[in-house]
């Protein structure tokens, strides 16, 4: 395979949770960095809550737009029982960095099955590398929910084989239009979900 | 929100666009100098359509169905001008009437049809591989293997199309419609029609002038043949390790190449008719020739009947998407290795399922909710999101097969039932798009041959499922500029059913909407309710004031639950015995006021009024989503 020099990356959660659209914005920074990218998803019926995988993958030239289980090094996950169902395309020494939100859909609610107790906690016990955080708690102190998914790209912006400042520069040319209060808004954001990783993780980025 | 396509300025040529494959042809399209664009919405084909809709000088259309669609992209071509129609797989079932015939006419201005068959079923009743259409039709097939091919393809098409005066058949998958990838665009060029040429021993397709064409057909058949043999789309790359030489095409070629990197490979582009010569030259230069094809048996057995020994779903499977994960072990097959035993690491972990289900305030909840609680019923369904009715807590259709078929379905039940199903009253469901598009001919049907059918008509002002695109009843086009709304009463009416067997109901009534149903199931001969409530992502709904539960009214009765609303959350289950000795489980709940709407759904079956409004001065800003996906 020639995986060798292709970054893999895995950003998951459900319908209408940002999932595409942070993919989105990683893929930019990617292209900014001069790789080729290709970025899929499987989300038909997404919006009506199901399950949203986006792959994102980048390198000198990429050919299979899909990821292969066991290949991930960087998995984004928006939500935990989400973070666990494909936490298997992680690799040996891959990182999880998972939003702790607990979504819970009506096949649970009627009680026809069971929300995975302590998600992140069975993906450590798995083996992998796992930090979770609160993006919305943390976006919610910002002032602002919406600000979410640029905490959760700020989580990632460590862990990429680029510097930070190109992804937050793809934000900013995102929410430029909307002025400066909204821009800084996101800077903040941005720097709030790098701290909330850093913090957890002793072992310097990949 | 998908529902206004309003132009703006295209990103000039040269420039190194990120495209989804859908993307990527649409922009192909109108560089091609297209005139006319029509489709029904459809996944994974739907933004085609979508982003042409943004670029000038184009007529783009929602149409009512994929047959009239092709039909509007014929007739542009008749007058010489490029015509451009997308659909998905099932679509082009729909259209296939039309395409049969148009084969023989041929094109006159370059015709393209795209089509895209979902492959792995990520939104679609059923898995198609369109490639047949070449064969039955007799036209040629291109398949691109990502968004820049799919891009340079598309334009191919239109000289290809002129040149043998053929439609051209763009065969897309999932993994190519919403695959982004960089993209190299250019200009558009302008096509002025040559005009149209009355010629009715071509254009006037009965019995002695379709004599004299088809055998144009098995010619153009030949010379396409010859095409493929000399076209660079088919590459021949030689490879370096000669044990198994793989013949591919579309999104499998990147499986291939990612797995296998030094095999020589026969990349397939033009893939109907296909080169047998670069097959013949690539068999006889490694050992063992693997066919690697998405989804049917296709190329295999051809390329056996010309006498070419080879292998293909002797090792793959042949449904579902392929990758390298599916095409190694399979190789190792061949070669008769070992294939190693999956890793544990690499098993899934045991997640309950999430399956897509229906929005906080969809109106289609009150309707399922409401079926629920009718006992001896049949329900026909359809295709759309009213399709989720059939899942939980609902669980309340009993059929779906294709566009429109509830209609037909349920009158066939009607009319064939025996004693067994006597008593039980037979309900049709389609919802307000489905049923312009073929739903109408079926209630016409039923109206016609004495049917006993109460049909419910969801009408929710839109093409939910694909991500809330106009209807000819929203008023608006696909631009969202203003178009004549279309009735569905007076069509309902006009379609044979007497005028006080409509009823217009809103499905936030569950008392209204119960007693109508219970009425009309009771009456003989056929029925239309019209269940009326915009979908909840389109414009025209308003959110409402949300609500919450009152927890020390709430008595964990659970009826709240039975409504299916995703906004509804259990907060603790309790077991206790009831007076009768019976155990029970109560439920207690909450309600999420970011994602309640205010319909006050589940406020109707609680029984203690512990659902109440949020007080005024908590309501939460509402952030309305808008994201779409198809």
């Amino acid at each position: 395979m020639s995986a060798n020099d292709i970054t893999n990356i895995l950003v998951c959660g459900i319908g209408g949770q940002g999932v595409m659209t942070a993919t989105e914005i990683l893929a930019e920074a990617a292209i900014a960095e001069g790789h080729d990218v290709k970025k899929t998803e499987v989300a038909g019926m997404a919006q009506r809550g199901g399950v949203v995988t986006s792959h994102l993958r980048f390198g000198r030239k990429v050919l299979s737009p899909q990821i292969e289980p066991g290949t991930v090094q960087v998995l984004l996950g928006f939500e935990g029982a989400e973070a666990l169902r494909w936490s298997h395309y992680l690799k040996p020494d891959g990182l999880a960095l998972v939003n702790n939100a607990k979504l819970v859909p009506p096949v649970v609610e009627l009680g026809l099955f069971d929300y995975p107790e302590d998600p992140t906690g069975q993906m450590r016990a798995a083996g992998h590398r796992v930090v979770s955080f609160d993006a919305m708690s943390i976006a919610r102190d910002l002032g602002e929910v919406r600000l979410g998914n640029t905490v959760m790209l700020g989580a990632i912006a460590d862990y990429l084989p680029f510097a930070p400042d190109v992804l937050l520069a793809c934000i900013v040319k995102r929410f430029a239009r909307k002025g400066e209060q909204v821009v800084d808004a996101n800077r903040r954001a941005f720097a709030a979900g790098r701290e909330a990783v850093a913090r957890q993780l002793a072992t310097p980025p990949a | 929100m998908a529902a206004v396509m309003s132009q703006v300025a295209p990103p000039p040529a040269a420039s190194r666009l990120l495209l989804s494959g859908n993307e990527a042809v649409a922009r192909a399209v109108w560089e091609s100098g297209v005139r006319v664009a029509a489709a029904y919405p459809g996944t994974p084909a739907t933004e085609i359509i979508e982003s042409l809709a943004r670029y000038p000088d184009l007529h783009a259309e929602w149409s009512v169905n994929e047959k009239v669609s092709m039909e509007v992209a014929l007739g542009a071509s008749m007058t010489g001008a490029r015509a451009f129609c997308a659909m998905k797989h099932v679509g082009l079932n729909v259209a296939s009437d039309c395409l049969m015939t148009m084969t023989i006419t041929g094109a006159y201005g370059g015709l393209v049809i795209a089509v895209a068959d979902d492959v792995g079923m990520s939104s679609s009743q059923n898995e198609q591989d369109s490639r047949f259409w070449g064969r039955f039709a007799h036209i040629p097939v291109l398949e691109p293997a990502d968004s820049q091919e799919a891009y340079e393809m598309a334009k191919f098409a239109f000289g290809l199309s002129e040149q043998y005066e053929t439609p051209v058949l763009l065969r897309l998958t999932t993994r190519i419609c919403h695959v982004k990838g960089l993209v190299c665009v250019g200009e558009r060029e302008a096509h002025e029609p040559a005009g149209f040429i009355k010629n009715p021993q071509r254009w006037v397709m009965v019995p002695a002038h379709a004599k004299v064409r088809i055998p144009g057909l098995f010619q153009r058949d030949e010379t396409l043949r010859g095409v493929s043999e000399s076209s660079p789309l088919n590459i021949l790359e030689a490879g370096s390790d000669r044990s198994v030489g793989f013949v591919t095409s579309g999104p499998a070629y990147m499986h291939v190449k990612e797995a296998f990197p030094n095999a020589p490979v026969l990349k397939l582009g033009l893939s109907y008719p296909w080169p047998p010569e670069k097959v013949r030259a690539l068999a006889a230069m490694c050992d063992k020739l693997l066919v690697v094809e998405e989804t049917e048996k296709i190329l295999e057995t051809e390329i056996k009947a010309a006498g070419i020994s080879c292998h293909g779903k002797d090792v793959l499977p042949s449904m579902g998407e392929l990758s390298p994960q599916v095409l190694s072990p399979a190789v190792d097959r061949l070669l008769g290795k070992p294939v190693p035993p999956p890793t544990p690491a690499a098993a899934p972990p045991k997640v309950f399922p999430r399956p897509p289900t229906l929005c906080a305030s969809c109106p289609h909840m009150g309707m399922y909710y409401t079926l629920s609680q009718i006992k001896n019923i049949i329900v026909t369904g359809d295709i759309g999101c009213y399709t989720l009715g059939a899942g939980h807590p609902w669980n309340a259709l009993d059929t779906t097969i294709c566009m429109g078929a509830t209609m037909g379905v349920a009158l066939g039940m009607d009319k064939g039932r025996g004693a067994v199903d006597k008593n039980k009253r037979i309900l049709a469901v389609i919802g307000d798009s489905t049923f312009m598009h073929m739903g109408m001919q079926g209630l016409l049907d039923i109206t016609y041959n004495h049917g006993n059918v109460t049909v419910l008509l969801l009408d929710n002002n839109t093409t939910g499922m694909t991500g809330g695109q106009a209807t000819p009843a929203s008023g608006k086009d696909i631009h969202g500029k203003e178009a004549p709304k279309v009735d569905l009463f007076k069509i309902v009416e006009a379609l044979g059913v007497p005028n006080e067997r409509i009823k217009v109901v809103d499905p936030y009534e569950l008392p209204v909407l119960f007693k109508t149903v219970r009425d009309e199931i009771k009456i003989e001969g056929p029925s239309v309710i019209i269940a009326r409530r915009p979908c909840v992502l389109i414009e025209d709904f308003k959110p409402f004031r949300p609500y919450l539960v009152e927890e020390d009214k709430c008595t964990g009765c659970g009826n709240c639950i039975e409504v299916g609303c995703p906004a509804i959350h259990v907060t603790r289950r309790e077991k206790v015995i009831k007076p009768s000795g019976r155990e029970v489980e109560l439920a207690f709940v909450n309600i999420d006021n970011q994602a309640c709407t205010g319909c006050g759904l589940c406020v109707q079956p609680c029984a203690p009024d512990a659902i109440q409004h949020v007080p005024r001065r908590d309501i939460p800003i509402h952030i309305v989503k808008t994201s779409s996906t198809s």
